[in-house]
């Protein structure tokens, strides 16, 4: 493959033109979540720059696209990661390409989370599902500057056990970084000690600073709604508490119109939200 | 244990939240403090429900034989939480398994003094049966989340 | 300002052609006036004038020779500046090689010129602007036809059966966003055009067309039959209010009475002249060496709108429609600082069940909750 070294000035920024990536690595999570690490297929080593919560638009050739968060460090421009859940035929076919395999990359795209917003307060995350993709980002943003937040807390949940993400870096972010993690899933079997039970849940085993605490959220949207209840119950409030959305994406830059939620785009006034600026929608049905 | 640290324990203990003199007096009496292993078994299924548990830290796992599913584990009872109600409502037997998943202390309670004391008094009944109220609204809740079943894609 | 006569229009039509314009105008076409291609004036729906309902659209023979006596068809102008159908990009595979091969701007080789724009049509364009051409993103290929476009408006001086411009504040008379505007006149035996410029290359074509000086009479004139025309619309919106009571009513039990009625046959999204809502497709061809990129018009009405893998966010008609009127009325301002309404009746027109959206904005604010109440 050939490689060409440009300036940074040469290189493409119309966000309506993929770039072409190939794929580095590809590395299953559980039976239908993959992550997939990718390099740019065409200047040498250029780095990929984004903030925690964006996303990419990944193009299969002749497919479509997904859109897709980026689940790596943003702080390490030479990995780029994106954790995906195999459910429809783009990606599929994502999850059988080889290594060398070229797609097209869109992005990125977005909002972020507010990190610089937790200076010296406690971190709540709270992830469901494939929700702790978009959040894994932000969880080593906080470890390489541990000092400036408070406790920092990690409750995340799955189906079952065989559908927890990074089982791994959950045990090792426990151990090095300080932080409190729990776990939980909804269903459990014969070998699981830990918790049984929904995400919501986990927030009553858990002590909070409240007022000096902020929260982010990420996950199947009902479970967020529940979850979000129970965190404004315990009194954080809801100026300090941030939450992805998700909706059908098509062009993620605000033209196609299908990703809207009432007055936003999740496109590019998301997918990070305060609760504060979608409250009034949040609890209705259908929006 | 001492009367006044037992006291002090159960009033930390969401389930007995705001509660006085003489209804807590009654509590302190017939509670507790218990300990169990990883592995051990709080109560078995089809028992009389004479006692409850008011778990201080660690994890019960409930569990139901599925016929040939076998044994499942379909819910974890955790810090703050409360095991078992069957003790105020006939025929006060257990209906499921709960089996300590970690190192558990609790406190246990009386359920069969505690069920004639509620008889006698029902001033003191309506503080039973309101906390258990709470206990059957949170549990519902939980429940009906983990069967909308949220992470499947089908 | 000047006068142009009937008999002379060609010298305007050929002064935009001699510039290399695709004259795109009025035709009639399946008994509807639609815009199509223009070479001469007799192409235009002279002596035809419309009568325009809820679900109903009819074209009837006028006397007098009119030339724009029609009111907007089921076409916009979206057509030309947001085609139904368009190819954005296309690539090719070699091996393992992907390589962008084309990305879809760049392929107009004309400008167009838009021969009979109403008022109400030079608003849409421009909120379609503000979407298309925004801050954050621009449609490229949609911004170099819409610099391009030469712009010849036409004032109303008759509203149409469903119009409700002057509710909306874009018409009938056009103040801005055009190179030429045409008020037609009509006083006992006189008929002929009011042309007034709005722009340097609007001065250039003028000049090659026959014409005369209009006197401050004709001036007066044209204002006053656009002012009859304003003062004759049918149907009216009060806006007052309407984006909190929208955005307040979301649980409106009047969604689901509408939705008795909505056919969800997405008509009202298709003839809107602001509605921008498109999907895309990408194909492939046999050999597995070329794909396409292709976009098209899609609806928030579409049961398909709003799904994602394992679900779908807005199923019920109730919801769609709510939706779109939400979005348009009350959303819009939000996202883009004014209305996505423009008044043009192409909805109520063209609805096959005669849903009227003032009638529906009335409904509301005779039931609807209130901030304060």
């Amino acid at each position: 493959m050939k490689h060409i070294a440009l300036a940074e000035a040469d290189r493409l920024v119309d966000p309506m033109i993929p770039q072409m990536m190939s794929i580095k690595k590809t590395v299953w999570e559980t039976d239908d979540t993959f992550t997939l690490q990718l390099e740019n297929a065409v200047y040498a080593d250029p780095g990929y720059s984004f903030s925690p919560g964006q996303f990419n638009m990944l193009y299969v050739f002749g497919m479509g696209e997904s859109a897709i968060s980026i689940s790596s460090d943003p702080a390490k421009p030479g990995v780029l990661q994106h954790t995906i859940h195999r459910v429809g035929t783009v990606t599929n076919i994502l999850s059988q390409m080889k290594r060398g395999d070229i797609i097209g990359l869109r992005g990125p795209f977005g909002s972020r989370w507010p990190i610089e917003k937790a200076n010296g307060l406690d971190v709540c995350i709270v992830a469901g599902g494939i929700g702790l993709a978009p959040l894994r980002p932000v969880v080593y943003s906080l470890f390489r500057r541990r000092r400036d937040y408070g406790r920092v807390l990690l409750l995340y949940g799955a189906r079952s056990p065989l559908d927890l993400l990074y089982r791994v870096e959950l045990e090792e972010w426990g151990k090095l970084y300080d932080v409190e993690v729990l776990v939980t899933v909804d269903r459990s079997d014969s070998t699981w000690k830990g918790y049984i039970g929904v995400v919501p849940n986990l927030l009553s085993y858990i002590k909070l600073d409240a007022r000096a605490t902020i929260a982010m959220v990420c996950g199947p949207e009902v479970m967020m709604q529940y979850t979000i209840a129970e965190i404004l119950r315990r009194g954080v409030p809801p100026e300090q508490v941030y939450l992805s959305m998700e909706r059908n994406m098509k062009c993620a830059v605000g033209f196609c119109g299908h990703c809207q939620y009432g007055p936003k785009f999740i496109c590019k006034d998301g997918p990070v939200f305060a609760l504060t600026q979608i409250a009034d929608l949040f609890e209705k049905k259908e929006i | 244990m001492v009367k006044a640290d037992l006291t002090e324990m159960l009033c930390k203990h969401p389930f007995v939240g705001e509660l006085h003199d003489p209804h807590l007096k009654l509590l302190v009496g017939c509670a507790k403090n218990v300990h169990f292993r990883d592995g051990e078994y709080l109560c078995h299924e089809g028992e009389a429900a004479d006692l409850f548990f008011l778990i201080r830290s660690g994890r019960v796992a409930i569990e139901i034989h599925a016929g040939h599913k076998g044994k499942r584990r379909i819910q974890t009872i955790g810090p703050g939480e409360v095991l078992g109600w069957s003790w105020l409502i006939f025929p006060y037997r257990w209906h499921f398994d709960g089996c300590a998943v970690s190192e558990v202390s609790a406190m246990a309670l009386d359920g069969k003094c505690l069920r004639n004391k509620c008889d006698k008094d029902h001033d003191f009944g309506y503080e039973m049966l309101k906390r258990l109220a709470n206990v059957f609204q949170s549990r519902m809740e939980a429940t009906r989340l983990q069967l909308l079943d949220v992470y499947g894609t089908r | 300002m000047f006068i142009i006569q009937p008999k002379d229009f060609d010298t305007l039509i050929s002064a935009l052609k001699t510039r290399s314009y695709l004259v795109i105008g009025p035709k009639v076409r399946d008994n509807a006036v639609i815009y199509d291609e223009i070479d001469v004036a007799a192409d235009l729906p002279i002596g035809l004038t419309d009568e325009q309902d809820n679900s109903r659209y009819r074209l009837k023979r006028s006397a007098g020779g009119l030339f724009f006596d029609t009111s907007v068809g089921p076409y916009s102008w979206k057509r030309y500046l947001f085609p139904s159908r368009a190819k954005i990009m296309s690539f090719i595979k070699r091996g393992k090689v992907l390589e962008l091969e084309s990305d879809g701007a760049g392929q107009e080789k004309r400008q167009y010129a838009f021969l009979g724009v109403r008022p109400c049509e030079l608003s849409a364009m421009a909120l379609q602007d503000r979407v298309f051409m925004g801050a954050q993103f621009a449609d490229r290929a949609y911004s170099a036809k819409r610099k391009g476009a030469f712009i010849v408006a036409v004032n109303c001086t008759r509203s149409g059966g469903t119009c409700f411009c002057a509710s909306m504040g874009t018409g009938p008379g056009a103040t801005e966003g055009y190179d030429i505007t045409l008020t037609e006149l009509v006083e006992n035996d006189r008929h002929c055009f009011l042309a007034e410029v709005g722009s340097a290359r609007g001065t250039d074509v003028m000049n090659d067309v026959t014409r005369t000086k209009a006197s401050a009479a004709d001036v007066q004139l044209a204002r006053n039959l656009v002012a009859a025309a304003k003062g004759s619309m049918k149907k009216s919106m009060n806006v007052a209010g309407l984006r909190e009571l929208l955005a307040e009513n979301v649980d409106s039990a009047h969604w689901e009475e509408v939705s008795r009625r909505c056919l969800m046959c997405a008509n009202c999204t298709l003839v809107c002249p602001t509605c921008f809502c498109s999907t895309v497709e990408d194909t492939t061809d046999l050999s597995g060496e070329h794909a396409e990129r292709w976009r098209r018009w899609d609806s928030c009405f579409t049961m398909d709108f709003a799904k994602v893998t394992g679900g779908n966010f807005r199923p019920s008609p109730r919801a769609r429609y709510r939706q779109w009127i939400t979005h348009k009325l009350s959303w819009w301002i939000e996202q883009f600082g004014t209305s996505g309404c423009v008044g043009c009746g192409r909805c109520v027109t063209w609805c096959p069940v005669g849903i009227d959206i003032t009638a529906e904005v009335r409904a509301l604010q005779s039931s609807g909750v209130h901030a304060d109440a």
